[in-house]
């Protein structure tokens, strides 16, 4: 089998308004994501029928999260111990780059040409199946969805659901086109059988099986992995070698800490109270038993994310559970779809950890891209304050070059536009003194038959302002002139 | 890579010292808010095992409910239905006895299927496993009321593709031993401290995936079946539950 070298489409998310607009027009599309954000949030609601218990229940995820993000370098010190005492190799990343270059290494080491994957995000976040196909080494996604994503060379649209931009229609031709052998059809069950077979003969093939990880438990050394497919098994139990990836914000401190998250993970994620297989992965095969890998690695990535930890309020963002919620219920996603942001993570989540990933210089415009009515903060099952990330973000994005900001960011300022900033604060100052402020308001209604309708970006997707005819403050001293003229 | 580790704990561990004083919780997990736990808990083991037989046929386990002395009956009538020519089930040393039970009972059929026990690394029969077996036998350590689900231990003598590779998946459950919740199980069954096998499992069903249209599909890459035998306590009304929750039941067994 000859790897697979994608055309490595960069899309800096600074194009994310042109894709956005883009996005609209594409009806089949808007219809996918419409059906699929109202199918997942009506499962997740059906998941949590008393409010009282979802409350108290987000109020014990987002203590765990912060008590656990509040000791995260004892943890992760904890959690390589007891890795290593089970026999888990753990390696550390900085970037991108060294984890491709460390997980590049280990599959040459294993002699390996194919990998089979499970469903990784950070796989994706890293570009590794590119960078391992430059290397001669095929890697296969085996969760559906990814499959789905990898044959049509598309990357994934929703953290979750990959291939939730597609209808059953356009999987049932791609299966047909691209799948040796696979008739045309509709059915899904059929469907999914093409896909099962098609990637069943490689697990017993590939000698290096990677995964993500949901929760490392620093206690026990413990890699969690939930999914419904079972492809996750397979990729972490037939080949003799498993790698897994994972952000350095994925660690817990107790086992304990681990059930109540993983039920919010798969009620917030999908809607279900459990997910098929719950998989604690505690160290490769011991002796005298007949089964699973020889040799487990951990791959721990920061990319970013200590950028985001340096600030008590950014930390926040790492919190997520990755459950996709804030997503599925965010009417810009639902609207755009995934792609459009350009990015590994899209949607709400995506616009708070993206410009931490890749810096604001190329992300400036994903915090924009919400109306800030606050689904994502009210949906998220660990509480990030999602909407207040999103602001101090857009705020981080125009803050003046000369800024010296406690925890500088990288890409900050890049949105900074010297005109928008000096008309902003000719703004301030004419609201900042009542003399001016009448001033300027008295000056602003006499002369509003001769305000351009053109006024530069207010005007792209906005009908031109228009100052009434009197000022608030005029017309409530008329009101109050002529009522005292009139009493009694 | 030891660089990267010791810049990456280093910004952690400056970012923790430079944090402003209140700016971030600092809470131990004794004192902090609990989610409101499961009724399941103190309820009689009748009910857990309604639960749990609920939720795990809502997700397609066929689930069967038989007594000590007659679950092999249930097995063999599994095995019948399902078509089951070639049967893999644990081996060696310490092998529990349920499956030392189903493997007597599964040679002594008389017209069986050819059991393999799991007597070699997989290394040797990796492409066999995966193309000619129909089904795996292994018994689960405790069930998960209230999503429904059984924990797995899977060990020397019952390896970890037993349940996964072959397309059904039996698994023998001791009806006594069904906890509230997967919390319940961790704590009552003191995991952390006896130490946790290579891969513990929690299983709800048969595989399945929804990736294709938001559509249900089951049988995605692990088995397309599960089949659960529940060993019923004798205190327990079998009939009763069998009424209550549809799982099946030996014709005998149903009259007793």
């Amino acid at each position: 089998m000859k790897p697979m070298v994608h055309k490595l489409e960069y899309m800096p998310s600074r194009e994310f308004k042109a894709r956005a607009r883009e996005a609209l027009g594409l009806a089949g599309q808007r219809r996918s994501f419409r059906g699929a954000m109202d199918f997942l949030q009506g499962k997740r609601a059906a998941q949590f029928p008393d409010p009282a218990a979802l409350e108290a229940w987000r109020d014990q995820g987002e203590a765990i999260r912060q008590r656990c993000l509040g000791k995260l370098p004892e943890l992760l010190t904890q959690l390589e111990a007891k890795l290593q005492a089970n026999g888990v190799q753990v390696h550390w990343a900085e970037t991108p780059q060294e984890a491709n270059a460390i997980i590049t290494g280990l599959v040459q080491a294993a002699g390996a040409d194919l990998v089979v994957k499970g469903k990784s995000m950070v796989s994706e976040e890293i570009e590794l199946n590119h960078h391992l196909a430059e290397h001669g080494v095929t890697a296969i996604e085996s969760d559906m969805g990814e499959y789905i994503v990898q044959l049509a060379g598309e990357r994934p649209s929703h953290i979750v659901m990959p291939a939730v931009h597609k209808t059953r229609a356009q999987i049932a031709r791609l299966f047909h086109e691209r799948v040796p052998g696979a008739p045309l059809t509709e059915d899904v069950d059929a469907l999914i059988r093409i896909g099962r077979h098609a990637i069943r003969g490689l697990y017993p093939q590939a000698k290096v099986g990677l995964s993500g990880v949901n929760f490392a438990v620093a206690e026990t050394g413990t890699l969690c992995l939930v999914e419904n497919e079972g492809n996750g098994r397979m990729c972490t139990t037939v080949p003799d070698v498993h790698i897994a990836i994972t952000g350095i914000e994925k660690v817990v401190e107790f086992l304990s800490d681990v059930p109540p998250l993983y039920g919010l993970l798969t009620r917030s994620a999908t809607g279900q109270p459990v997910t098929t297989y719950f998989n604690l992965i505690s160290g490769p095969r011991r002796p005298g038993e007949r089964d699973g890998p020889r040799a487990v690695h951990l791959v721990l990535l920061d990319n970013g994310r200590s950028q985001a930890f340096a600030d008590a309020q950014l930390r926040r963002t790492l919190q997520c559970i990755r459950c996709g919620a804030c997503m599925n219920h965010c009417p810009v996603y639902a609207r755009v779809g995934g792609h459009a942001y350009g990015t590994t993570y899209p949607g709400p989540i995506g616009a708070i950890v993206s410009p931490h990933l890749l810096g604001l210089q190329h992300t400036q415009d994903l915090p924009t891209a919400s109306s800030l009515c606050g689904a994502c903060g009210e949906v998220c099952p660990v509480r990030i304050p999602i909407p207040e990330l999103l602001l101090r973000l857009r705020e981080e994005a125009v803050r003046p070059p000369d800024d010296t900001p406690d925890h500088p960011l990288r890409g900050q300022g890049a949105a900074h536009d010297p005109q928008l900033a000096s008309l902003w604060r000719l703004w301030a100052w004419l609201h900042s003194h009542p003399l001016r402020y009448r001033a300027y308001t008295w000056l602003a209604t006499r002369l509003r038959a001769w305000l351009p309708r053109q006024q530069l970006g207010w005007t792209l997707h906005r009908i031109a302002l228009k100052p009434a005819r009197r000022s608030f403050l005029e017309r409530m001293a008329t009101i109050e002139r002529e009522r005292l003229r009139t009493k009694p | 890579m030891s660089d990267a580790r010791s810049r990456i704990l280093g910004r952690l561990r400056g970012a923790l010292a430079h944090d402003a004083p209140g700016s971030w919780p600092a809470a131990t997990a004794d004192a902090e808010p609990k989610a409101t736990p499961s009724p399941l808990a103190a309820a009689p083991l009748t009910e857990r095992l309604t639960a749990l037989i609920t939720a795990m046929r809502a997700v397609q386990t066929e689930v069967h409910l038989a007594r000590s002395s007659d679950w092999t009956q249930r097995l063999t009538a599994i095995v019948a239905s399902h078509g089951v020519r070639r049967l893999a089930i644990g081996d060696g040393p310490g092998l529990p006895t349920a499956a030392q039970q189903a493997l007597a009972a599964l040679q002594a059929a008389p017209q069986g299927p050819q059991v393999l026990p799991f007597n070699r690394d997989i290394d040797a029969w990796k492409a066999e496993l995966f193309t000619t077996v129909d089904a795996g036998f292994t018994t689960a350590r405790c069930g998960i009321a209230d999503t429904g689900g059984l924990i797995l231990w899977p060990d020397a003598t019952e390896p970890r593709t037993l349940s996964l590779v072959p397309p059904l998946h039996i698994a023998w459950l001791d009806g006594r031993r069904v906890h509230a919740s997967l919390a319940d199980a961790i704590g009552r069954d003191s995991w952390t401290a006896h130490g946790l096998p290579t891969n513990a499992l929690l299983i709800s069903g048969p595989s399945k995936t929804s990736d294709i249209q938001q559509t249900l599909a089951y049988g995605a890459h692990g088995p397309r079946a599960l089949a659960l035998i529940i060993v019923v306590p004798d205190d327990v009304d079998l009939a009763a539950l069998a009424a209550r929750t549809g799982a099946l039941v030996n014709a005998a067994g149903a009259a007793a």
